[in-house]
């Protein structure tokens, strides 16, 4: 005890370490050093995970606000075209810039890509720009006239609202592409016309089936694993097998297969039509559809929704049943009371996980999906693929990204995360 | 003069053979002279033969490589048939053939990447121009296309027009017909009214999953005339007009995406029938001896054409093998392998049958053959390239809903 002083600053009272520097600096720099130790272990990982995750991320979420083509390539009228109201009459000092930059994109060849952009808010400028970018280097002042000889779509006004709209770089007209919605060259949001109005309705689309896909796991996963955790270990191990073995197949191969057993002229039908259910004329479409989509899609997802349950089923002591029996509770009860509440941190992880999977579904409904069995990510990969507009894509996915979130905010909410159990 | 070297000898082959019985020579006497005639044409054919690579002048790339992409399946067959196997022979280079589904996206990622593993890519006509709009696509010096054999220069060789993209170099007329199974419905539909007409032809239609031909086919077959159908179809109520009958079949049918699908679907019985790739049906009837039927009325027809990928690592080799494979020579031979017609004038007399089989001509299975093209349109690539995005919508709301 009396050694204690020996290391005590006689001046500030204060701890010192052997080597006579004060205790605290001594102790902060230590943790200092495992800090940056700790540091540099996860580094690799954390380097990993902003490269390849958040950082095209919000370049994602970046593009779905974000389009600087036109500004980019007609850098003249970009500014003189966002400064005009969208209503009044188009002015000389508008063509004009036009005119000029026209000659500058066609040399450049990027006249494709404006009139591509442009064409996204009307349709029919595709053409309207190509040509007159052709003919632009001859014309001569004063310019609008000169266009509307050109075409009469330079004479309408929706013509010069659709090049101020796509002259704004910084714009919503994305995202509220993404929702059914049309940005005006006012600054108004307006319905898209109705018989184009498609995304809302896969939204809600996609969450239905994401849902119905994880009651279904449920379902059917609950009892596989109830059996699994109670079975004797020889008949659990065969039963887990069965579960892993189909888990390691790969996706193309199972969804290929469900093509073979439901398609109208696959092993199912065929097994109706003989035994009586059905004739050769009305053979159940099964695949190509909703049904198609959901039965792939829960026959893929299902080891999601068994593994959790088993973990949890497995670490629950056989003796709470037990005794709750012998304390007079029936099966029912015995189950209900006691045996599932201990198995709901094993279904929210199962459930959680199999949902946010089944929304992001992409493969499978578009090999089984057919014309309505399509969901939000099948069109995502449209607009990357074919009709080429990232900007929609991008935004249509920050909507879908913040459905997640928001579900998975409820959640914890609701159930709690520190609630959920992987295993 | 050398196409007369093989009549002469098939001639002194036909005489022979006459004078040998009417004369009433030997058996041995007559065998010597088929004989003798035989090796008459096999030398002429041979000097046929040679004279044709020899005709060809190719570079030579020992060492050097093509990527070269196509749409796969039976066409890239035709391809490699044609034009790779004779340009790997004569210049020596190395090809790689890759596949895909059409569309920008690939390249338009590539370019972007400033990585582009593309060489050349086989394109649909409206990609071809959105590309070399885009600036996706290198520019392509026409006067590197050899001249036809008998001298007329390239730009007038090919089917007037079709040069007029300066980044694509045309190969192949192909069309988007439909076709039914002869032995499952020997009465089978003869006009493209009937296609929409399942009362009278009950059964599931295959159709491509995309608006393209299918609203300019609907249209044909609302009585629309093939010549006004774009001019229908830019306005709002023909718009209307083609979906309401494409309405009409929308629960029989069966959507397919590539081309390799339509002719497995009527195989499998899955249709009854579908529109699809002229070729891919040619090849399942050639190839595979399928009781398959092509109607020709209400085609629509396009054209394919080779485009060279904005800064593509191998663009030197790249140009030769696009100067060769639209020689006429290899036009030609493609139009053996598939029913998909060659784009250059003077291709088509040398058309002959289809490969190991003599009696099947390949002239009548061409889309652009007299009695195919009573009623048929041609692809408005302008049409599409303004109207793709707002049709697209709304032919997918369509199908959702």
């Amino acid at each position: 005890m009396t050694d204690v002083t020996h290391f005590r600053d006689e001046k500030t009272g204060l701890l010192l370490a052997s080597d006579g520097t004060p205790l605290k600096t001594k102790l902060r720099q230590s943790l200092k050093t495992s800090r940056r130790r700790a540091f540099l272990l996860v580094a690799p990982l954390l380097l990993f995970i902003m490269a390849s995750f958040v950082i095209p991320i919000l370049g994602l979420l970046w593009q779905g606000v974000s389009n600087a083509t036109y500004e980019e390539s007609m850098p003249r009228s970009a500014p003189i075209m966002r400064a005009w109201d969208g209503s009044s009459a188009p002015t000389e000092e508008m063509a004009a810039a036009i005119v000029a930059d026209m000659i500058d994109a066609r040399k450049a060849k990027t006249i494709g890509k404006v009139a591509t952009r442009v064409n996204r808010e009307e349709s029919g400028t595709r053409s309207l720009f190509t040509k007159t970018a052709r003919r632009a280097a001859k014309m001569e002042a004063p310019f609008l006239p000169a266009l509307e000889k050109v075409n009469k779509k330079w004479t309408e006004l929706e013509t010069w609202q659709a090049i101020k709209i796509a002259a704004t770089s910084m714009t919503p007209a994305f995202y509220a592409a993404a929702v059914d919605m049309k940005y005006t060259a006012e600054g108004e949001f307006v319905p898209q016309s109705e018989e184009r109005q498609i995304y809302v309705s896969l939204f809600v689309k996609t969450i239905v089936v994401a849902g119905g896909v994880m009651l279904c796991c449920l379902l059917l996963g609950y009892p596989v694993a109830y059996l699994m955790a109670h079975l004797p270990a020889k008949t659990s191990n065969l039963l887990m097998i069965l579960v892993l073995l189909p888990f390691w197949t790969s996706l193309l191969v199972r969804t290929t297969a469900w093509i073979a057993m439901l398609q109208a002229q696959g092993v199912l039908n065929d097994l109706f039509v003989f035994i009586g259910i059905t004739n050769d004329d009305a053979r159940f479409s099964l695949i190509y559809n909703m049904t198609g989509t959901v039965i792939a899609m829960t026959h893929i997802l299902l080891p999601f929704m068994i593994l959790p349950l088993y973990s949890v089923m497995r670490a629950i002591p056989p003796s709470h049943v037990r005794a709750a029996k012998s304390l007079g509770a029936t099966n029912w009860t015995a189950f209900w009371r006691v045996y599932f509440p201990a198995t709901v941190p094993g279904i929210g992880a199962g459930g959680l996980l199999v949902f946010i999977l089944a929304i992001g579904y992409y493969i499978t409904p578009a090999l089984v999906g057919g014309q309505d069995g399509q969901l939000i990510s099948n069109f995502i990969a449209y607009h990357m693929q074919r009709s080429l507009n990232w900007s929609l894509a991008a935004a249509l996915g920050g909507i879908l990204l913040a459905i997640v979130l928001f579900l998975y905010w409820l959640y914890d909410r609701i159930v709690g995360i520190d609630n959920m159990k992987l295993g | 003069m050398k196409l007369s070297t093989v009549v002469y000898a098939a001639s002194a082959l036909a005489l022979s053979a006459g004078f040998a019985h009417a004369d009433g020579h030997s058996n041995a006497d007559v065998k010597k002279a088929l004989m003798d005639a035989q090796a008459a044409i096999t030398k002429a054919l041979d000097a046929m033969g040679a004279g044709a690579t020899q005709a060809y002048d190719f570079p030579s790339l020992d060492g050097k490589q093509v990527t070269v992409v196509s749409w796969g399946g039976a066409y890239t067959k035709s391809q490699v048939e044609a034009y790779h196997k004779p340009f790997i022979a004569g210049s020596g280079a190395k090809i790689i053939s890759e596949d895909y589904n059409g569309g920008l996206a690939e390249i338009k990622a590539q370019v972007e990447a400033g990585n582009v593993t593309w060489d050349i890519v086989d394109v649909e006509l409206s990609d071809a121009v959105r590309a070399c709009d885009e600036g996706l696509a290198e520019e392509i010096d026409m006067s590197i296309l050899p001249p036809a054999p008998d001298g007329t220069p390239a730009m007038d060789d090919f089917i007037a027009g079709t040069l007029d993209v300066p980044c694509a170099v045309p190969t192949i007329v192909w069309s988007t017909i439909f076709a039914y199974d002869k032995s499952k419905m020997p009465n089978g539909p003869k006009t493209i009214g009937d296609f929409f007409d399942t009362a009278a032809f009950p059964g599931k239609r295959g159709l491509r999953k995309n608006p393209k031909a299918n609203l300019e086919m609907a249209l044909i077959a609302d009585g629309v005339d093939a010549g006004q159908v774009y001019e229908v179809l830019g306005t709002d109520e023909g718009v209307d007009r083609a979906f309401a009958k494409l309405d009409s079949i929308k629960d029989d049918v069966v959507w397919w995406e590539a081309g390799a699908q339509p002719p497995q679907l009527l195989a499998d019985g899955e249709v009854a029938m579908t529109t699809a790739y002229n070729g891919r049906i040619f090849n399942a009837v050639a190839a595979e001896d399928k009781p398959f039927e092509i109607v020709w009325d209400g085609q629509v027809w396009d054209l394919d054409l080779w485009i060279i990928p904005k800064g593509a690592k191998n663009k030197e080799a790249a140009m030769d093998f696009l100067a060769y494979s639209t020689s006429t020579e290899a036009l030609a031979k493609q139009a053996s392998w598939i029913s998909y017609g060659p784009t250059r004038n003077s291709s088509a007399p040398l058309v002959g049958s289809y490969d190991g089989k003599p009696d099947l001509k390949m002239g009548p299975q061409m889309p652009t053959a007299p009695q195919n093209f009573t009623n048929a349109l041609q692809n408005d690539f302008e049409f599409w390239a303004d109207n793709a995005d707002e049709l697209n919508e709304r032919f997918n709301a369509w199908l959702a809903s």
